[in-house]
């Protein structure tokens, strides 16, 4: 156990209407349809929430005619939702892209993905912010 | 010492505890979790290890008639005295202590012995060079001499990493074996910071074996301590590092883990083509490997207890580059029934006479069983919370739900070799602080959700952190937030908004109290003979 | 923070020609929201943090980013690149404050 001074709050619903705006600002639109392809690599339980590395697969080719030209990284309950968005292209060969994350309290981290034609696939993953402590 | 109760060391003793029908030509040896019990122990098994939504009713959640009819044993024997607390004084008395690296050396000489050493693997799931006072002053270094000289050929760690960043590369300079661990990363580039398996030659056979170190280090320890390195269970990484080593031509794949058994048992059924898990960290004493299934076979899942208690053998019989046979047993380490090595028993002398002086000091008695493992409060953690509480003046103790610490039995010395087999962290600092109701109940929320998550992969070992002052109902099934119920201090309702003068030890965060060994040693000196009821902390446990 | 905008670059300086790489980039920056407040003073501390990132190789944009507050200190970024040609790859990294920085890579083919 830890006894942290600082103590997380313990998992809260997300105010949705704010992460879908986030979402629609950056992506066009606040809809997106889940979908396995994409791929969320992040902890299950963050080791430091000042700093959770996230990494974001599209399983997509990356062809000329036929890639993921962005994706869209946001932190439900962070108090803005919006991590960031990355443009790629044909030039990537890979639809990929990892970063470090400020994730305040146990929150869904989600990504979506822009495709040339306009289409909005994603996915979310938890990552519990906990104030851990025991062990055996 | 091993000669004070009960057996003397015999024949007879001893071929019951090798008797093994072997199988094939390769065997494997593995420890877990000694906890740098480098002499003879008593160590209770616990009477409480719920297991959530699936795990229920499944080894490891099984204890006392419930294990022994699983597993087919019978009451009163040195089965039952090693995997379970029944009868614990009684057979304590009659069998004596377990475990001691001189015993287990014997043990470890007559396998090597009868199977060849070119034939054998003895391998290590570490939390090996920490938990007692001598461990604790040499960093490891008289754990490191007792596994060189035991032939330890393979480890993974733990608690091994609360010695700090540096101190484990120099300490790892002084292993005679591979430290493995695929599973840990420096925390800026992302790369590997230890060998991620190393393959073995024997038996002719090459046996890859992969280290998967305790994946929540940085969360369940201070991260200060090892502030560049990165963990997680990394499900996809073991994968890879099988595929990589059957690449590599390994026949046989074994993973050492550090993950705890439910965490090894999720694991198995996902990741394909690795024959063994040999694991630890929750300290399961497990006599029989589970059988898991996977997308493309089946994976033998082997836990292999604490304390120095138990030593596992397998034999694997490898024909046609594929497992074709197996067998296995956990050998109770009982202590008195194997005579000690003489070259480990010097070691031992040797390393522990600069500390003898200080470990070897009385400072009071015990009239009851002192003990740790359970889900709640033992009876050790009681007395430690009551310390703190009469010590630092507290209405609320809190103390860490760590598996390891040796057992005192009614009448035993409280010498301080046992307060630091309870004790012995690099953390060990005490604080005092006020925390309102509500922070004391998030707190509590917490580390029950790390332990009862019905997801094993949410689930960090160890057990619920343990209360003085302080009593509770809790509804295991529930989420975060909603399994603690009727909470109360000094008797009374918990306010959420009241400030309450709490004590604890073993902090995340860095404190400045006294050690957690001063604060018990006077509480100890001043009570004299020490006497405690069994949990009176929680008043109910339920599923919802 | 000292050496803010101190960046560095990680990917193989030798390659075949098509092969997809991997690209790591690290640059020294506070990231600060605007929303923590000083622990002696009590004030806040102003925003300061990245928005922008680009990576240029020989002459085109191959990956950009655009970053919100929730990308933590001395930020990281890994993405991939599909190297046909020998050539340098630049990074260029703008925070809200008219800071601009910039780490160049130069890779070969074999
Ligand atoms: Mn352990
Ligand atoms: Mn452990």
């Amino acid at each position: 156990l830890g006894g942290s001074v600082v103590v997380p709050q313990s998992a809260m619903a997300a105010d949705l209407d704010k992460v879908k705006a986030n979402i629609k600002e950056h992506m066009g639109s606040g809809d997106y349809q889940e979908s396995d392809t994409v791929k969320i690599d992040a902890p299950i339980i963050a080791e430091n929430g000042a700093m959770v590395p996230v990494k974001i697969t599209v399983d997509h080719p990356m062809d000329t005619d036929n890639y993921i030209q962005s994706i869209g990284v946001f932190v439900d309950n962070n108090p803005t939702p919006f991590a960031g968005v990355y443009a790629m292209g044909p030039a990537n060969g890979k639809a990929y892209v990892s970063a470090r994350l400020k994730i305040g309290k146990t929150s869904q981290v989600r990504a979506v993905a822009m495709t040339n034609t306009g289409k909005l696939i994603g996915t979310s993953k938890e990552v519990k912010v906990t104030i851990g402590g025991c062990g055996g | 010492g091993a000669s004070s109760l009960g057996y003397a060391s015999n024949r007879a003793g001893l071929e019951s505890l090798l008797r093994f029908k072997p199988e094939g030509k390769l065997t494997l040896m593995h420890i877990a979790d000694c906890h740098a019990q480098l002499l003879p122990i008593y160590f209770r098994e616990p009477s409480v290890n719920i297991g959530i939504g699936g795990a229920k009713g499944h080894p490891p959640h099984l204890v006392g008639h419930d294990f022994l009819n699983y597993f087919g044993f019978e009451s009163g024997g040195i089965e039952a005295y090693a995997y379970t607390m029944l009868d614990y004084i009684k057979l304590a008395h009659e069998l004596g202590p377990v475990g001691g690296f001189a015993h287990l050396a014997t043990l470890v000489k007559a396998i090597r012995q009868e199977r060849g050493a070119d034939n054998c693997i003895l391998l290590d799931s570490g939390d090996t060079w920490q938990g007692s006072y001598s461990a604790m002053m040499t960093k490891g270094a008289d754990m490191i001499e007792a596994c060189n000289l035991l032939g330890v050929e393979g480890m993974t760690p733990h608690w091994e990493f609360t010695y700090g960043a540096e101190q484990v590369k120099a300490n790892i300079a002084k292993l005679n074996f591979p430290f493995l661990a695929h599973n840990v990363v420096d925390s800026e580039w992302e790369e590997k910071v230890f060998e991620p398996y190393h393959i073995y030659e024997k038996a002719g056979t090459k046996v890859a074996v992969i280290g998967q170190a305790f994946p929540y280090t940085p969360i369940a320890n201070p991260r200060r301590m090892f502030p560049k390195w990165s963990m997680g269970i990394q499900e996809q990484g073991v994968q890879e590092q099988v595929n990589a080593a059957r690449e590599e031509g390994a026949q046989v794949v074994v993973l050492l883990s550090h993950n705890g058994m439910d965490v090894d048992l999720k694991l198995a059924s996902r990741v394909t083509g690795i024959d063994v898990i040999l694991g630890g960290h929750t300290h399961d004493a497990i006599p029989k490997p589970s059988q898991v299934k996977n997308a493309e076979g089946t994976t033998l899942v082997c836990n292999s207890g604490s304390n120095g208690k138990y030593l596992s053998r397998m034999d694997l019989d490898v024909a046609d580059g594929r497992l074709k046979g197996w067998n296995y047993r956990l050998i109770p380490v009982v202590s008195n029934l194997i005579p000690a090595d003489a070259e480990m028993a010097a070691l031992i002398e040797r390393v522990r006479q600069p500390y003898l002086q200080e470990i070897n000091t009385v400072v009071g008695k015990t009239d009851s069983l002192l003990y740790r493992r359970g889900n709640f409060n033992g009876t050790y953690d009681d007395l430690i919370c009551q310390a703190l509480n009469s010590q630092l003046e507290s209405e609320v103790s809190l103390s860490p739900g760590f598996r390891w610490g040796a057992s005192l039995l009614p009448g035993q010395d409280i010498t301080m070799d046992s307060i630091y087999t309870q004790t012995a962290i690099t953390y060990p600092n005490t604080y005092r602080r006020q925390m309102s109701g509500e922070q004391i109940k998030t707190i509590l929320e917490d580390v029950a959700d790390n332990l009862f998550n019905p997801d094993p992969y949410r689930q960090q070992g160890g057990d619920m952190v343990r209360v003085g002052g302080l009593r509770y109902r809790i509804k295991l099934g529930e989420t975060i937030g909603k399994r603690l119920h009727d909470i109360e201090i000094g008797g009374k309702k918990m306010e959420a908004a009241k400030a309450y003068w709490v004590s604890g030890w073993a902090s995340m965060g860095e404190v400045d109290g006294p050690p957690i060994w001063d604060v018990v040693r006077k509480h100890v000196e001043d009570k004299k003979v020490i006497s405690i009821e069994p949990d009176t902390t929680t008043m109910g446990v339920t599923e919802s | 923070m000292a050496d803010v905008g101190k960046a560095k670059i990680k990917m193989p300086s030798s390659v075949n020609a098509g092969d997809v790489v991997s690209v790591k980039a690290m640059v020294r920056h506070p990231m600060e929201t605007g929303n923590r407040k000083d622990k002696k003073t009590g004030e806040k501390i102003p925003a300061h943090y990245i928005e922008d990132v680009t990576a240029v190789f020989n002459g085109t944009q191959v990956f950009a980013a655009k970053w919100g507050a929730a990308v933590s200190q001395d930020p990281f970024l890994e993405f991939y690149l599909k190297v046909d040609k020998p050539g340098d790859l630049t990074l260029t990294w703008k925070d809200n404050k008219g800071g601009v920085f910039t780490k160049s890579a130069s890779v070969k083919v074999k």
